[in-house]
Formats: C-alpha cells, sequence, structure tokens
C-alpha cells in the first residue's frame, strides 16, 4: 500500500492554502499507510538564502545554539526555525556545502532531510494527521508539494524510513510500491562513493536519481531510466524547485490518479485524496499512462 | 389527494436515498443487503461517494442504483441482479466476480474492470485501464473508450467489446473469451491471434452494443480476437517459458 499526493498550484491565490490542502489530501489518504507521513513544501525562493532541513532524534539538544555555531564554522550568518523534531536552517547559497560539512562534525546525530532554494521536508513516525501537526504543515504557503504515508515493507519503521527523499538540491522522491533489485543497485552506488541511512528501497531509487542527474541527465532523463534500471513496483512522484513530476512501472499496478483545472495539477493514489479540492467536479480527472513520464513546471 | 402529489409519495416510498455525508458505508451497504425478494424499494440512490471504497457490492436483488459521483475500490462487486449506474468515474476493480444484472460507469474505469466476472453486463463509457476483464469467466463488458495493458489476461469465456484501442498484452494466456476490439491493437499477448468475424459473430456482437445502448457503431467495423489453443496442453517445447 502507501500512499502519495501531489499538488501543484498555477493559481497564485491558492497559495497560502498550500499547506492546508495537502494536509487533507494526505489525511484523507491515512489508511493507505498508517506507520509514517512526510510531506515536501515548496515554499518562496530567494536568490540570497538556501534552506537546509534537519532532523534530530533529540531536538532540544542539538538545535539548542546550533545557528550560531554553525555561522562560526562557515563564516556566514546562519538562523534557525526549530519545528518540532525537525529545523530549517537558512544562509547564503555558496555556503549549504560547507553547511553540511561543519553539521557533520559540530551535530554528528543531525541527519540533513534536504536542501535547496525552495524545499522544506518534515517527516515522522505516526498517522499523517499526527505529522502534520507535529510540523504546523497546514499553515505553511507555497507553489506546490508532495506528500506521503507509508506502510512499511521493505525496511524499519523509522524517521529517516519514511519518505519523501532528497534526491538533490530541492529535488525529493515519494513512492508508493516495492523495489526488488534495491540491494544490488545500492551496491553499485556504494562503489560510486555513495553513502545511504537506511535499508530502504525507496532511498535507492532517490540516490539512483542523484546519480544519474550526477551525470549529467536531466530529472526526466533520470526518471525514464529507472524504467529500465529499477525492478519492481513503483508509483514515483517527485518534486522539483519548478514542479513535480510523476513515472509509473510499466506493469502500473499502484494505482494514480490525476486531476487538472486552471486552477491545480494534483496527484493522489486514490480519487478519494482529490475530492475536496476546488472545482473538482468540473476537473480533467485521468489515469496517469504507465512507463510515461509527466511532468508540470511552472 | 390530488394525482400529482399521490405519485410523488409513491415514488418516495419506492426510491431510497443515501447520502454517504450523513450515512456511513456500512450503512448503506446492510441496508442493501437486508432487500428481500419481492421488497417495494427497488429504486436506490447514493449521493457524495467521494471516493469511498466498496459502494454497493454484494447486492443480489433486482433493484436499481444510481450512485452520483466517483467511487473507489471494488464498487459493485459481486453484483448479483441489480442494475447499477455510477454517474463519474471508478476505482481498481469495479464489478469484480460480477454474477448477473449490469452496472454502467459513466466515467473512466481504473485497473481490472470486471475481474473474473461470471454473468451480467459491465458498460464503461469512458476509457478503462490496465487488466480489464482479467480472468472473465463469463461476464460481458463493453468499452466505449480505450482500454490499457494485460486486458482479458486468462480470460476463460464471456465478451469483451472495445470501441476504441487496446494496450500490449491483449488476451495474454486466453481460454475461450471472445474480445471484439474496433481500433488498434498495441499488441496481443501469448496464444492469442486475430480471428476470422463469422455471421454469429456479427450477429452476437450486434446484441451485445444493443444491450450497452450503442448506436452508430456497425459490427463489421470490429475485428475478433480469441485463443490459438495452443497452451491448453503441456508442450515440452514450451518448457523454457515457464
Amino acid at each position: 500500500m502507501c500512499g502519495i499526493v501531489g499538488l501543484f498550484l498555477k493559481d497564485k491565490s491558492l497559495e497560502p492554502q498550500l499547506g492546508s490542502m495537502l494536509s487533507q489530501m494526505l489525511i484523507s489518504l491515512s489508511d493507505r499507510g498508517p506507520d509514517s507521513a512526510g510531506i515536501a513544501i515548496y515554499g518562496a525562493t530567494s536568490k540570497n538564502e538556501a534552506k537546509i532541513t534537519i532532523q534530530s532524534a533529540k531536538p532540544e539538544r542539538d538545535f539548542h545554539g546550533l545557528d550560531a555555531e554553525l555561522a562560526k564554522a562557515i563564516g556566514a550568518p546562519v538562523s534557525i526555525a526549530v519545528k518540532s523534531t525537525h529545523a530549517v536552517l537558512r544562509t547564503a547559497p555558496y555556503k549549504v556545502d560547507a553547511a553540511r560539512e561543519a553539521l557533520q562534525s559540530i551535530r554528528p546525530d543531525v541527519r540533513i532531510m534536504g536542501a535547496g532554494e525552495a524545499v522544506e521536508i518534515y517527516k515522522e513516525v505516526g498517522l499523517p494527521e499526527a505529522v502534520v501537526d507535529r510540523f504546523d504543515v497546514r499553515s505553511m504557503t507555497g507553489t506546490h508539494g508532495i506528500g506521503h504515508t507509508r506502510m512499511a515493507t521493505e525496511s524499519a519503521v523509522t524517521t529517516m524510513g519514511a519518505h519523501p527523499f532528497s534526491t538533490g538540491a530541492d529535488q525529493c522522491l515519494v513512492h508508493n510500491g516495492s523495489l526488488s533489485n534495491h540491494n544490488n543497485v545500492r551496491r553499485e552506488l556504494r562503489r560510486e562513493g555513495m553513502t545511504f541511512e537506511t535499508e530502504n528501497d525507496t532511498e535507492v531509487a532517490a540516490a539512483y536519481l542523484s546519480s544519474q542527474m550526477a551525470h549529467g541527465k536531466n530529472l526526466g532523463e533520470a526518471l525514464e531510466g529507472t524504467l529500465s534500471d529499477l525492478d519492481g513496483f513503483f508509483t514515483f512522484v517527485v518534486g522539483t524547485k519548478n514542479g513535480f513530476g510523476v513515472v509509473r512501472d510499466p506493469i502500473a499496478c499502484k494505482p494514480a490518479v490525476m486531476a487538472e483545472t486552471d486552477q491545480y495539477v494534483a496527484f493522489g493514489s486514490e480519487y478519494r485524496a482529490l475530492t475536496k479540492l476546488p472545482g473538482i467536479d468540473n476537473a480533467r480527472v485521468w489515469e496517469p499512462e504507465p512507463a510515461t513520464v509527466y511532468f508540470w513546471e511552472h | 389527494m390530488p394525482a400529482t402529489k399521490l405519485s410523488k409519495v409513491a415514488q418516495d416510498q419506492a426510491s431510497r436515498v443515501f447520502d454517504l455525508d450523513v450515512s456511513s458505508l456500512r450503512e448503506l451497504n446492510q441496508a442493501l443487503h437486508n432487500l428481500t425478494p419481492g421488497s417495494n424499494e427497488t429504486a436506490w440512490e447514493v449521493l457524495h461517494p467521494k471516493g469511498s471504497h466498496s459502494v454497493a457490492v454484494g447486492v443480489d436483488q433486482p433493484v436499481t442504483i444510481d450512485v452520483r459521483g466517483s467511487v473507489g475500490y471494488y464498487c459493485a462487486g459481486m453484483n448479483d441482479g441489480a442494475t447499477i449506474t455510477v454517474h463519474g468515474s471508478a476505482g481498481p476493480g469495479v464489478g469484480e466476480n460480477m454474477m448477473s444484472g449490469s452496472i454502467v460507469i459513466k466515467g473512466d474505469a481504473s485497473q481490472y474492470a470486471g475481474a473474473t466476472g461470471r454473468g451480467g453486463l459491465l458498460v464503461i463509457e469512458g476509457n478503462a485501464s490496465s487488466r480489464c476483464g482479467i480472468s472473465m469467466k463469463g461476464i460481458d463488458i463493453v468499452v466505449h473508450g480505450n482500454i490499457g495493458h494485460m486486458s482479458a489476461f486468462m480470460a476463460q469465456s464471456g465478451n469483451l467489446v472495445v470501441l476504441g484501442d487496446a494496450g500490449d498484452a491483449l488476451g495474454d494466456s486466453i481460454y475461450e473469451a471472445r474480445l471484439f476490439v474496433r481500433g488498434k491493437v498495441e499488441s496481443l499477448g501469448a496464444d492469442c491471434i486475430a480471428k476470422e468475424m463469422r455471421a454469429e459473430h456479427i450477429d452476437l456482437l450486434q446484441g451485445l452494443l444493443d444491450r450497452a445502448g450503442v448506436t452508430g457503431v456497425k459490427p463489421s467495423e470490429f475485428k475478433r480476437y480469441g485463443s490459438a489453443r495452443t497452451l491448453y496442453n503441456f508442450n515440452i517445447d514450451n518448457a523454457d517459458a515457464y
């Protein structure tokens, strides 16, 4: 099982409601996966500022004074906004790599959920409603976002095993399905020098996309590659800085429904997730084709 | 009492409306299961289904049910005699294992529509997705639009009529079901071949089109597909395929 949702707004007037719309969509699919849930929201971007979403099992200890220590370590201003077990660090875009490196030494237990100009990623163990409440997702504004509620099959129920998984700057992935060749692909990617936090199959898919793009492919080409290189069942939804994409494996047994109006493009594992969206009764609703990459961008 | 008012009262008594915003799905299905032969409650209307799963499953009385909106998984499964119309689209597994009666989907249907159906008529006025009619065992399915890949996989008997196109691997490992496709077939599955349209098939197809309310389409516009019957018995030359 697992449930996935995506929402890409065309109508700017809906942006203040993105968090609440996406939350409602995800909560409606709670019975597809009660283990853990996560959401990636793409908010306003600034050329002068990058965001790094971090997570800690001991946020009081790890986040206290982190902004000042990190600023000192990288020699640039850093701000921190703490939300429960997660925090968003803001700094100059050219300092992101330095900040990642510094975090490893000054806060070795802190995990990086994702980074970029726009994206913030929040995920935790628990039902979608609890996760959404914990991070106050309903109040978040943004242009687009993706979400996931998990029924674990391939690895343990942990924060790091929840989706979305970051695939690169401002990119992340959610997955419904299970991959059967993830151990092989993980071994190959480790040989390339990639590191893994979990035994999770989706993390391998995310790392595969990152690796393909590091070799010069664009995201569309990397997604095409999943059709031949990843074995198993998948419906992937990926978030990018400007939009989101959808691809299903050629067998396409994992469900998917899409809806489009003048105001938005929406994705849901089931139609249930879309029923409260404005104007849904007159939306174009369809099932994405197998082995076909779809993309919407601003 | 004026005659018009009397008929309105009579209609209210005969028609039961279930609003799924107010009543639970379980209440709806239990009420349908409580129907006994000869019941006066012959017309049912379901409001606000909003993608719910298992709407009107297991109905075994000849009532009419109009579902006003789109439904999720397994709508009208195991239908035995009811006439069920979904005024919207249906999720996976609509009409699974139907025994008799009819189901009409005004919109699209997701994967494995009519799977394992043993009888009755399933009409999809939009497109059907993958695995339409998988393992069908006597059901008749008429799709106004296209069907997806692996449709009629291991189909045993019954008829699948497609006014549009069919996806990859149509009729893979098919037994004795008859497939009629008016448009393009992306590819045929193992042991599925094009067959001659004889007079008996024209008659059969005309009857199916009539029952499904299809007009302006002639049986001669279709091609027939069925089993080459080469997989019926074990053949040592096929050992590599297993």
